[in-house]
Formats: C-alpha cells, sequence, structure tokens
C-alpha cells in the first residue's frame, strides 16, 4: 500500500488560492460603481443571454465573474433564499448582509473541505434609500468578505480597473458619468495597456449593464439596452 | 422551522440543487409548510362566535375590461364577515406583475395569500430564466392554485380571482375567469367575479362598446361596481364620506399602473352626480365627465 504523500495545510490553501485567482483573471472584468441615484453594474459581454449581473430581489443585486456554472448556481440559490426569506417574512426582511454572510459561508465551506475550490469571485450590493445606506459587499472565493465604498472591480485586469475607478469616483456622481466611468474604467485593461494607448473603446452591444434604481418602488433592478443605454454613453454636449 | 439557512449559515444543500424555475415547486419540497396547500385540513366548519357569527370576511365585486391599448380591473373596497362590513378599505386588485394583475373574490385571507404566493411565483421564473413568463403560462400557474384550494373550498373557503394582463406576444389585453376547481377560462370584452358580479355584468352589458380608450373604460368599470354596490349588500360603494375610492388597476404594453386617488375622484364624482336623481344611470353617459 502507497503512503499518501504529505501536504502541509499551508500549502494546501495556497495552492487552491492561487488555482481559484488564476481562474478568476482569466475572464472579463466587472464594475460596480454607486452614484447618487442607485448602484450601477457594467461587464464586457457580448452575450444577451448568459449574464453576469442579475436581480436577487427588490433592492439586491448580484454580479459575478469566473466559472458560469458555478457563479450562476450561486445565484440560483441566492433567488431562492431571498424569495422563501421574503415570501415567510416580510419584503424588508430581504438583505444583502443576509446574504453576503450566507455566500460566506457557502464559500469559505467549499474552499476547504471540497479539493477543488470554487472560482468566482461576486459582488451583492443593496441600494438604500438614501446614498449613505447602500451596501457593496464583494466575496472571494475562499469566503472572505469585504465591505466595498463606493466602487469594485473584479476579474481579469481588476487592479488597473479598480485604480482607474479610483482616481476619478466620488460620491453624487450621476448616471452617465457613472456609467461613463464605469465603461472607460473596463477599456483601461491590460489589453489597452499592452496596446500602449490609453483606454480601449467597448461598443454599446458588447455591454451588459444593469442599474439599482434607488427612486423605483419595489423592484429596483433594471437593465439598459439599447437606446437607452447608448444615450447614456454618448459624450454630453 | 428551517428555511433560511442550517447552522453554519451555509446556504442549505437544497438552495444549490438544480431544480424547477417555480417557486411552488422549490418550495413544496424544501418547506412545505409554508404553502397554503401544505396544511394539514381540520374537519368541519370555522368555529362560530364574535361579529359576524365567526365567518372569515369575504371580499365581493371584481370587474375586467378589455379596451383599446390593454385591459382595465376594478375592484370595491368592502369585505364582509356575515353580514357585518368587516372592513372598509380592502384591497382586491393587485399586481402581479410588471404586465398583469389579478383581482379576489372569496375568503379574503385565503385569497391574499394566494396572490402573494402567485406573485412570487411570477417573479421567481422571471429572476431564474431571466425572461418573463408567458400570459399562457401565468393563467395555468393561477389555475394550479386554485386547484391546491380545492380542499379549502369543499369546506367553504372558496378563493376565485380574475387574472387580466397585457399579453406582449399577443400585443393585446387578456382576460381570464376561474371557476372554483382551477377551471380557466378566457373571456372576451369583459368579466366579474363576486357576489356583486351579476348587477356588474348587467351594467358592463349595457355600458361596454369594442375600443374605448383608458378614461372611458376606467368610467364604465366605475358604474358597474356603482351598480354591483347599488343592488348587493356584500359590495360597497364608492365611500364618499372617507373618501375611500376602487381600486382601479390598468394594464398596457407600458405595464401595471394603479390608478391614484386624485385621478379617481372626479371619476368617481362624476358617476355620483350621473346617479343623482337617476339612481339606475344612463347607458349613454359613457363618452364625457371620465376624463379628470
Amino acid at each position: 500500500m502507497s503512503v499518501p504523500f504529505y501536504v502541509s495545510p499551508e500549502q494546501l490553501m495556497k495552492d487552491k488560492a492561487d488555482y481559484a485567482r488564476k481562474g478568476i483573471a482569466r475572464g472579463r472584468a466587472v464594475v460596480v460603481v454607486a452614484f447618487a441615484g442607485g448602484i450601477v453594474f457594467a461587464s464586457e459581454n457580448p452575450s444577451r443571454a448568459l449574464h453576469k449581473i442579475s436581480e436577487i430581489y427588490d433592492r439586491v443585486a448580484f454580479a459575478a465573474v469566473g466559472k458560469y456554472n458555478e457563479f450562476e448556481n450561486l445565484r440560483v440559490a441566492g433567488v431562492r433564499y431571498a424569495d422563501v426569506r421574503g415570501y415567510s417574512y416580510d419584503r424588508s426582511d430581504v438583505t444583502a448582509r443576509g446574504l453576503a454572510n450566507a455566500y460566506a459561508q457557502t464559500l469559505g465551506a467549499i474552499f476547504t473541505t471540497e479539493s477543488k475550490p470554487y472560482e468566482v469571485e461576486i459582488v451583492v450590493a443593496e441600494v438604500g434609500t438614501r446614498p449613505e445606506a447602500d451596501q457593496i459587499y464583494r466575496l472571494t472565493y475562499d469566503g472572505s468578505v469585504a465591505d466595498e465604498h463606493g466602487y469594485v472591480a473584479m476579474g481579469g485586469s481588476a487592479e488597473q480597473i479598480a485604480a482607474k475607478l479610483g482616481e476619478r469616483w466620488h460620491a453624487g456622481l450621476s448616471l452617465a458619468e457613472a456609467l461613463q466611468l464605469a465603461v472607460e474604467a473596463l477599456g483601461s485593461d491590460a489589453a489597452a495597456e499592452a496596446a500602449g494607448q490609453g483606454p480601449r473603446p467597448i461598443a454599446a452591444d458588447q455591454l451588459e449593464v444593469a442599474v439599482l434604481d434607488r427612486a423605483r418602488e419595489r423592484r429596483t433592478f433594471r437593465r439598459l439596452t439599447g437606446p437607452t443605454l447608448a444615450g447614456l454613453l454618448a459624450p454630453q454636449g | 422551522m428551517n428555511h433560511t439557512s442550517d447552522q453554519s449559515g451555509r446556504l442549505p444543500a437544497a438552495f444549490l440543487r438544480p431544480g424547477s424555475s417555480s417557486f411552488t415547486d422549490f418550495v413544496r419540497e424544501y418547506s412545505p409548510q409554508l404553502l397554503p396547500a401544505g396544511r394539514a385540513l381540520p374537519a368541519g366548519a370555522l368555529p362560530g362566535g364574535g361579529p359576524g357569527n365567526g365567518e372569515a370576511p369575504h371580499a365581493t365585486t371584481i370587474v375586467a375590461l378589455v379596451f383599446a391599448d390593454g385591459v382595465v380591473m376594478a375592484g370595491d373596497r368592502r369585505a364582509t364577515a356575515g353580514p357585518m362590513i368587516a372592513q372598509r378599505d380592502i384591497k382586491k386588485v393587485f399586481q402581479t406583475d410588471e404586465h398583469s394583475c389579478a383581482g379576489i373574490a372569496g375568503v379574503a385571507g385565503l385569497a391574499v395569500e394566494m396572490i402573494r404566493l402567485f406573485q412570487v411565483e411570477l417573479e421567481h421564473f422571471e429572476k431564474l430564466e431571466g425572461t418573463l413568463m408567458s400570459f399562457e403560462g401565468k393563467a395555468n400557474r393561477l389555475s394550479t392554485m386554485i386547484r391546491g384550494n380545492l380542499g379549502m373550498a369543499m369546506q367553504g373557503l372558496a378563493v376565485v380571482p380574475l387574472f387580466a394582463g397585457y399579453d406582449l406576444d399577443a400585443g393585446r389585453g387578456r382576460i381570464v375567469g376561474y371557476d372554483v376547481t382551477g377551471g380557466r377560462s378566457e373571456e372576451r370584452d369583459h368579466h366579474t367575479v363576486g357576489s356583486g358580479s351579476i348587477f356588474a355584468r348587467g351594467a358592463l352589458k349595457k355600458l361596454y362598446r369594442p375600443g374605448m380608450d383608458e378614461a372611458e373604460t376606467v368610467r364604465v368599470a366605475v358604474e358597474a361596481l356603482w351598480d354591483a354596490a347599488d343592488d348587493d349588500s356584500a359590495t360597497g360603494g364608492p365611500d364618499l364620506l372617507r373618501k375611500i375610492w376602487p381600486v382601479v388597476a390598468v394594464v398596457t404594453a407600458a405595464g401595471f399602473r394603479q390608478v391614484p386617488d386624485a385621478e379617481l375622484e372626479p371619476v368617481v364624482e362624476a358617476v355620483v352626480a350621473g346617479r343623482r336623481g337617476n339612481p339606475g344611470g344612463n347607458p349613454g353617459i359613457t363618452t364625457t365627465g371620465g376624463e379628470a
């Protein structure tokens, strides 16, 4: 009988983390940007059917990067969690914090107990009644949670994109300003840097954009497509 | 009840399992006690005593009319428990999703719960599938829910909704009526349910014309509710003292809209004025006076 190799827990965790990080960095980025009227989500995603950004509940949305089947699984679980909770208690009892905790426990358990960690990074965001009450939680493959303020970038070239957002983001942006900033940041990735000529342009039909609109009643999530999106992206005169 | 998470705070395995896009189907497996049909049914009738002999409050008349751009649904505001008025401002017409609404007649408590479940059902499907449920799909889901209540209905706790909406595929307003067993039938121009429905239906027959605009249709709906309230003690007329108006919903291609009270008040007042000294109303009234 062969003796199994000894691998230190430290090494094992490090290997898993490296594996997950590599998987996540391969995909295109998603950015989440808070603005005066809510929270906008944007990603370069030519598919009309396979979404990276989704509605979870009245005021809560979900964005993810990484392996589609894994984050889709989490998304479905999140919708079930929210709908069961909202139906058995009240719609106001569904919060991003509760969902982020459940996701954190789930991702943490998968990371430690299963041989292959989930290669995903997700954002759970909730729009408040005032900008100060907005909540943005970023969760990584190992179940760690960060409470973010203002903006988040995740996926491929996330650092460059976040740096770009950090330079220009400030509280009180309009939707058009926030969206233009998001798209410019998405274009400031490794590919653009390699070409050495500033951010690459991304056409409206290559974008998946959605917003949690503070002003809406009940369900605040809306996808922005077609002429609405093109109008917001057009430079203001 | 263990329906939020297990002890570790992890999402329960059932949440992560691939499965149906139906909320009801999911909950039936995961936590059946949450569903109206998941409860054991005690034998016998409701216990008596109290106002109205302990009868559960009933909600009554709903009318729905197809018009040029979609569909209008209106409901009175009275809930009765036997001979007593249980509530003066109950809401019986609900938005069920962006392009549909439902009105309820029957036992108010069960009906409101059924509609709440139906709302989650439609929204759940929409979120999981990333696409809207077809009008036929929605009408069939509601059928299934009524059928699930058949046991209660046999004990006298019947619920009969009326479903209406804008069918985006067909490009028109549609109305679906139900019977207590869940049998559904599409109604062409207008339909009514509830205890005052026979009177409302008579009014609609005389006042309805195909191709009316929104303002006229709202006016006709209010007229029909007036006629129902005039002859049926369980249907409430507009309460001028308390300023309680019917709930009127309009569903068009642009989505659901509940007519605000400020807009409805002049319509109701015009209807009341038209009936002064002429309680039967004038069948020719509908072209003017409805606009706010």
